[in-house]
C-alpha cells in the first residue's frame, strides 16, 4: 500500500497575538483525506492553529507567525501565495451555522458566483453536487428558493459545509462544527465527516471527546500553546503517553 | 474525589469483597478435604452462588458505568479489566466448588503418603498464596508484583506435570485406594487451573496499569521457537 502524502504541515510554528505567545513550537504533519482532531481545554491554541491553515488569523492586529505552515509542501505564508486562492483549497466551517440572508441555492453557489462563474447550468450542477455531497439534497431539493434562514440548525450548518464543497476545496477546517447542534443532527454531521474523508482532508476543532473518538484518524492535544501529543485517535484514547493528556480526555484536568 | 473515582472505587472495593469470599472458598475446599468433612464440603457448595451473584452484580456494574461515563485511557483499562478479573474470580469460585465436590465423596482423610509423593498440599498453598499476592497486586496497583506472579505459576505446572506418573504408580501399588487417588489426581488438575487464572488476572493488572499486553507472549515465543 502507497503512504498517503502531507497534505498539511507545521514546521517550528509560533504564533503571536501581540506580546501573547499563543503557539510554541508547534510540529505536525497531516497526511491527506485524514481526519485530524484537535483537542484541548480552551485558550489552549488549537482554534488558532486550525485558523493558520487559511490565514484567518491575517485579519487580527498584532497577529504573527514564525515558522513554516505547507500546504502540499508549499509554504502559505510567502508573498506570493494569494489568500483568496488559498481559500479555494482550504475551506471552513464555523461553530456557529453562518449562511447568508439568501436562498439556498444563492448561498451555495456564493463562492462560484464571486470567481466570475454565471452561467446557471453550471451553478445548478455545483449546487446539487455540492447538496448531496454534504447530506442535504433530498431536504431541500424542492425547496431552492426558500431563505436559508427558514432551515434548522443543522440543515443550516450542512448548508455551510455544502458552500464550503462548492469550491471544490481539498482541505476542510472545522471549528467546533457541531457544538451549537442537538444530537441527531450532530450525527448527521459526523456521518458526513466519515464521508467527506475519502475526498477532503479534514481538521476538526472539538470540544466532545466521544465525538473526535468517533469521527477522527489522528488526534492532536494542544496545552497552553503546546502540542502535548498527536497520535493515532484510538492511541490517544486508549493509552495516552503524557499524564496531560491523559488528565485531559479523562475530565480530571486542573 | 471526582464522581469518575468514586464509581471507579466502589466497582474495585466490590470486586475485593468478591476476591475474599473466593479465597475463602478456595481455603475451605482445602480444609474440607483433608478432613473429609463433608458438611464443609456442602457448605462451599452452598455458597458458590454467592460468588455467582458477585459475578452479575460487578458485570452489571461495569455495564452501567460504560453507559454512563463512556471511559477512555486509563480508566477504559481499568474497567475492561474488572470484567475480566471478574470473570477469572468466578472461575476460581467453580474450581473451589470442584474441590469441594471431590472432597464431600472422600470417605476417610487423603492417605498422607499419597498427599506427600504428589506435594497436593503445597502445591495448594502456593495457589492460595499467588492469589493473594494478586489481591494485593491489583489493590495497590502494583504491576510488578503482578509479574512476579506469572512466573510463580510455572511451579504449580511443574508438580501437575509429574502428578499422572505418581499417582499412577500410587494406584498400581494400592488397588483398593484408585478412587481416592483420582479425585487428588482431578484435585491437583483444578489448582493447576488456579494457577493459570491467577495469571490471567495478573496479566489484567499489568494491561491495566501499564497498558501492555503481556497475555500470550509464550505462545508467540513457542512458535519462534
Amino acid at each position: 500500500m502507497s503512504r498517503k502524502h502531507n497534505k498539511l504541515e507545521a514546521i517550528n510554528l509560533d504564533a503571536y497575538y501581540g506580546d501573547f505567545h499563543a503557539l510554541k513550537g508547534i510540529n505536525i504533519a497531516m497526511e491527506e483525506k485524514n481526519v485530524t482532531a484537535f483537542i484541548g481545554p480552551s485558550g489552549c491554541g488549537k482554534s488558532t492553529f486550525l485558523r493558520t491553515f487559511n490565514r484567518m488569523n491575517d485579519y487580527i492586529d498584532g497577529f504573527r507567525t514564525e515558522g513554516d505552515i505547507l500546504l502540499d509542501g508549499k509554504d502559505i505564508y510567502t508573498k506570493e501565495v494569494r489568500v483568496d486562492e488559498l481559500r479555494k483549497e482550504v475551506g471552513m466551517v464555523f461553530q456557529k451555522p453562518n449562511p447568508f440572508p439568501k436562498t439556498i441555492f444563492e448561498n451555495v453557489v456564493y463562492g462560484l458566483k464571486i470567481q466570475g462563474i454565471s452561467k446557471k447550468a453550471v451553478l445548478e450542477e455545483a449546487a446539487e453536487k455540492s447538496l448531496k455531497r454534504a447530506a442535504l439534497w433530498n431536504e431541500v431539493k424542492d425547496n431552492l428558493n426558500k431563505s436559508a434562514l427558514a432551515l434548522s440548525g443543522g440543515q443550516q450548518q450542512r448548508l455551510c459545509i455544502a458552500r464550503a464543497l462548492a469550491i471544490s476545496p481539498s482541505v476542510l477546517l472545522m471549528d467546533e462544527p457541531a457544538s451549537a447542534l442537538d444530537p441527531l443532527s450532530t450525527a448527521k454531521i459526523e456521518e458526513l465527516i466519515y464521508e467527506l474523508k475519502n475526498d477532503y482532508t479534514i481538521v476538526i476543532v472539538t470540544h466532545n471527546m466521544q465525538q473526535a473518538g468517533r469521527v477522527s484518524d489522528n488526534t492532536a492535544f494542544f496545552y497552553m500553546g503546546e502540542l502535548v501529543e498527536y497520535s493515532k485517535t484510538k492511541t490517544m484514547f486508549t493509552s495516552p503517553q503524557d499524564t496531560r493528556t491523559q488528565n485531559y480526555i479523562t475530565g480530571r484536568f486542573g | 474525589m471526582p464522581h469518575i473515582d468514586v464509581e471507579l472505587e466502589k466497582l474495585k472495593k466490590k470486586l475485593l469483597e468478591m476476591w475474599d469470599l473466593v479465597e475463602y472458598q478456595l481455603h475451605s475446599g482445602r480444609e474440607a478435604m483433608l478432613k473429609a468433612d463433608q458438611v464443609m464440603a456442602e457448605q462451599i457448595i452452598k455458597r458458590d452462588r454467592k460468588v455467582n451473584q458477585f459475578d452479575v452484580k460487578i458485570d452489571r456494574m461495569c455495564e452501567n458505568f460504560f453507559a454512563l461515563f463512556t471511559p477512555v485511557a486509563v480508566d477504559l483499562r481499568m474497567v475492561l479489566a474488572v470484567l475480566k478479573i471478574n470473570a477469572n474470580l468466578e472461575r476460581i469460585g467453580d474450581t473451589a466448588e470442584g474441590i469441594a465436590r471431590f472432597a464431600k465423596k472422600l470417605d476417610a482423610p487423603v492417605n498422607e503418603d499419597l498427599l506427600e509423593m504428589t506435594s497436593l498440599l503445597p502445591m495448594y498453598e502456593e495457589a492460595m498464596s499467588m492469589l493473594n499476592d494478586c489481591r494485593i497486586a491489583f489493590k495497590t496497583n502494583d504491576p510488578v508484583l503482578a509479574k512476579t506472579l506469572i512466573k510463580r505459576d510455572k511451579g504449580l505446572d511443574k508438580i501437575y506435570r509429574k502428578s499422572d506418573r505418581i499417582v499412577t504408580k500410587y494406584m498400581a501399588a494400592h488397588p483398593e485406594k484408585i478412587s481416592e487417588a483420582l479425585a487428588v489426581l482431578s484435585i491437583i488438575k483444578k489448582v493447576e487451573r488456579v494457577g493459570d487464572q491467577v495469571t490471567n488476572i495478573a496479566e489484567e493488572i499489568i494491561f491495566y496499569r501499564d497498558a501492555k499486553v503481556v497475555k500470550h507472549k509464550q505462545d508467540k515465543k513457542k512458535k519462534k521457537d
